[in-house]
């Protein structure tokens, strides 16, 4: 299953809360930080916002990681989304892992808006571990493979 | 038993306490009974049922039953007054509307195990010393009592009425039950074989939906994947992505109210072991957010609607046990 | 008759196999069997049935119709379909056999549904006598021999050998194909087994089963008929009954959005479910009783309306031990019977 490493991009979804990490990306543009062109973000109002849904058609449409990204626990700008965010996304990893997903698909990081060189470095590292597990297979619709 | 519950039914009926009864119907053979309501003593006497094959959780008929007019009497098992209970706590059902009487629980018995020991053309089953004798077209056949039961039985977690107005014989125990072995024994495998496991069982779905329709805990008025604005409708897995998606979304819908009644397996036409979803998600709970039992009581928050500032960070799921 | 001894069954299916491709009943656990392609070391099911219906070969639960592929304002219609392969289908029972003739009057009248006939021309089926019929079976009812079940070719099996007759010229070719393993056979102990099992069909708890309150022309009475509310009040909606069912035949059709392009796909739909043929004013048939009634209605009354009075149903039994609360066609028969 693992593809020739250096040749393969995975596509990296990114859900940014749109008052911390979605910001903190934004800072690590003006700070001309580098993050992969691999991940596309996805903006939320708030990462409580993710349905476990969006995570498996994320997978569905093509990604090959998906990462969640919200206000650190107690910075939640609507006071508690995240901590909602934190069991249930939990809970659904769990799941995917108890199915055979491979773990390192998927990641939760707390990114606040002052965080840019953290945004950064958690895309770099999260691109790099996907990279190594190669393209998403189990996780896969077929159909949406391009030819 | 059942002459106790319909001697019961019918002066419920003629005080006026209640106006209709939920209970079991007879089959056409020994062990097809249907869930159905009853309205008069006529009725109770000639097609009430309540026997080794009554496992059929009607709860869920509650939902609808409860709504109508006058108060229903319902006949719940120890694991059908959890899902009872559940539902109070979600407003799903009107308990005022309900009259329960909590009757013993199982074990159960699943005349597809009968079938599966290939004893077929069944005309009468009798539980003689927990030995089934059965009378087929092609001669007696028996097989131990035990080897019968429902998978629900086989790791039955209550004998305990959580809620009831009335009981017919006594009250049991929660019990100590071994029903997260298969769950741990999955957990120990590497991600490959867990992966493997999985399909092998999922392929077999048919997207018959009996598991989501017969959960009393999937109680939406439209389900996600019926709504064809939802964008994942879909009335069969095209492909092994739409059989994982169905089946994850499925039980993690019922993440925190699942109350383990054992409805989903019990059903399945193709035998896939749906509860070991619905278990993970109740051990994960039960290990990282404390013992919580769905329907033990009406008011407590479920674990996925509460938090607490320390809890877990999902990287536990990483760290743990092996990949 | 031709025959083969049972113990040279793994021979035969080599020998079929080496042709075109086999699909044997096998058990793929306790209690669930199914069609699979034959391979080496394959055992066939003991199994009567196999939980899913033979439909699958002909009417498979989903398939890609047609692909589109959009560039710029163009849409490109690209036509997916492929000449099926040769594959023989071994050990289809009777009531299954039947079913094919009922799917043939749906899919292969005008228009025909080339997508069916690609795969009916290419496949021969070859059908296995009953010799254990269960207590759920009742094909008897609707004119079906179990010992005597229809397709391009048949088994009857003895217990020691295997006797093969041709019904079609696709039959005969096949029996052609595996004649060097054949050879003529003693058919006394065959006959005694076919009385046996006639016997055993007599005895059937549901042979007496009637179908006179149905049909295409007592269409008001049962449509109207106050049974049905009862009937339906425990029916939970699942499709379990349509997707085990060998003669259910609505499907939906749909398009699939991959990312690059639009997939159109058929799949099985059920009359069971909410959206089943849900219109542009909405949905014609919105509580549980009226979807419920429409599936028997179907088999019972509109399918041998439209068709010289034959009913949608071969009495296969799946539906009578899947139901989940064991609601079935034959308590919808006794309960609208006018006696």
């Amino acid at each position: 299953m693992q593809v020739n490493d250096n040749n393969f991009q995975p596509v990296i979804v990114a859900f940014c809360c749109n008052w911390c990490s979605y910001a903190g990306a934004d800072l690590s543009g003006t700070n001309r930080l580098n993050y992969p062109t691999n991940v596309k973000i996805i903006r939320v109002p708030c990462s409580c916002r993710v349905n476990p849904m969006f995570i498996l058609r994320a997978f569905q449409k093509g990604a090959d990681g998906v990462i969640i990204c919200g206000c650190h626990p107690g910075d939640c700008h609507y006071t508690s989304g995240n901590y909602y965010t934190r069991r249930r996304i939990t809970l659904l990893y769990s799941m995917l892992d108890f199915l055979g997903i491979e773990r390192n698909r998927t990641r939760l990081e707390w990114v606040s808006a002052a965080e840019g060189a953290k945004f950064a470095a958690t895309m770099q590292q999260f691109t790099e571990d996907v990279r190594k597990l190669g393209p998403n297979r189990r996780l896969e619709d077929l159909r949406c493979r391009k030819q | 038993m059942q002459e106790t519950m319909i001697k019961r039914a019918k002066e419920l009926l003629a005080d006026g306490t209640v106006s209709r009864v939920i209970g079991w119907k007879k089959g056409e053979f020994a062990y097809d009974t249907t869930p159905a309501v009853f309205e008069t003593a006529e009725e109770l006497d000639r097609d009430f049922a309540f026997d080794d094959f009554t496992a059929a959780n009607v709860s869920k008929y509650l939902v609808k039953e409860s709504r109508k007019e006058g108060k229903i009497l319902a006949f719940l098992k120890p694991c059908d007054t959890y899902s009872f209970n559940q539902l109070i706590k979600e407003h799903r059902v009107i308990r005022e509307n309900v009259y329960i009487i909590g009757i013993p629980g199982g074990p159960k018995l699943d005349a597809e195990k009968i079938k599966a020991k290939g004893i077929t053309g069944i005309l009468g089953i009798k539980n003689e010393n927990y030995t089934l004798k059965i009378e087929t077209l092609y001669g007696t056949e028996t097989m131990p009592f035990y080897e019968a039961i429902c998978g629900k039985c086989e790791s039955c977690k209550s004998k305990k009425h959580v809620i009831y107005d009335e009981l017919i014989g006594e009250d049991g125990d929660i019990l100590d039950s071994n029903r997260f072995d298969t769950v741990e024994k999955l957990e120990n495998m590497t991600a490959q074989e867990r992966f493997d496991f999985w399909r092998e069982q999922l392929s077999k779905c048919i997207r018959c939906n009996a598991c989501r329709n017969v959960c009393p805990a999937c109680t939406c008025e439209k389900c996600v994947f019926d709504n064809p604005k939802s964008g994942i409708e879909n009335k069969a897995a095209s492909d092994s992505f739409e059989e994982n998606l169905f089946h994850i979304i499925r039980a993690f819908h019922v993440a925190g109210r699942c109350t383990d009644c054992g409805e989903c397996s019990r059903v399945c036409p193709q035998n896939i072991p749906l509860h070991l979803l619905n278990r993970k998600f109740i051990k994960d709970i039960n290990e990282l957010y404390g013992e919580y039992q769905a329907g033990a009581d009406t008011v407590s928050r479920s674990p996925i609607t509460d938090y607490t500032p320390d809890d877990c960070e999902p990287s536990v799921v990483h760290e743990r046990g092996v990949e | 008759m031709l025959k083969i001894s049972v113990n040279k069954l793994d021979e035969l299916f080599a020998a079929i196999a080496e042709k075109q491709t086999l699909y044997i009943p096998v058990d793929r656990e306790v209690g669930i069997a199914e069609y699979k392609k034959w391979e080496k070391g394959m055992e066939m099911s003991k199994a009567l049935n196999t939980v899913r219906s033979a439909k699958d070969f002909f009417f498979p639960q989903t398939e890609n119709l047609v692909d589109f592929r959009k560039e710029g304002k163009n849409i490109e219609v690209i036509d997916i379909r492929e000449e099926s392969e040769d594959f023989v289908i071994f050990g289809v029972r009777a009531c299954d056999a039947r079913s094919f003739t009922i799917l043939d009057k749906v899919f292969l009248v005008e228009p025909v549904d080339s997508y069916y006939k690609n795969r009916r021309d290419h496949g021969t089926v070859v059908t296995m006598a009953c010799t254990r019929p269960a207590e759920t079976c009742f094909c008897g009812v609707f004119g079906i021999d179990a010992t005597e079940p229809e397709g391009d070719a048949v088994c009857y099996n003895d217990g020691e050998n295997i006797f093969f007759k041709a019904h079609s010229e696709k039959g005969q070719k096949f029996i052609d194909s595996i004649s060097s393993l054949l050879e003529e056979g003693d058919t006394s102990k065959l006959d005694e087994v076919q009385a046996k099992t006639r016997e055993i069909l007599k005895k059937l708890p549901l042979a007496n089963l009637s179908t006179d309150s149905f049909g295409g022309d007592k269409l008001m009475e049962n449509f109207n008929s106050d049974k049905w509310g009862e009937l339906s009040q425990s029916c939970i909606g699942c499709g379990t009954c349509t997707f085990v069912c060998p003669t259910c035949q609505c499907y939906d059709i749909r398009d699939f959005d991959t990312g690059h392009g639009i997939k159109r796909f058929r799949c099985w739909d059920s009359c069971m479910y909410s959206e089943f043929t849900r219109m542009a004013h909405g949905n014609n048939r919105n509580s549980q009783l009226e979807r419920f009634r429409q599936r028997f209605m179907h088999k019972l009354v509109y399918f041998p309306s439209n068709n010289n009075g034959e009913f949608g149903c071969v009495g296969c039994g799946r539906c009578l031990s899947k139901c989940p609360i064991s609601m079935n066609i034959v308590k919808v028969m006794k309960a609208l019977e006018v006696k």
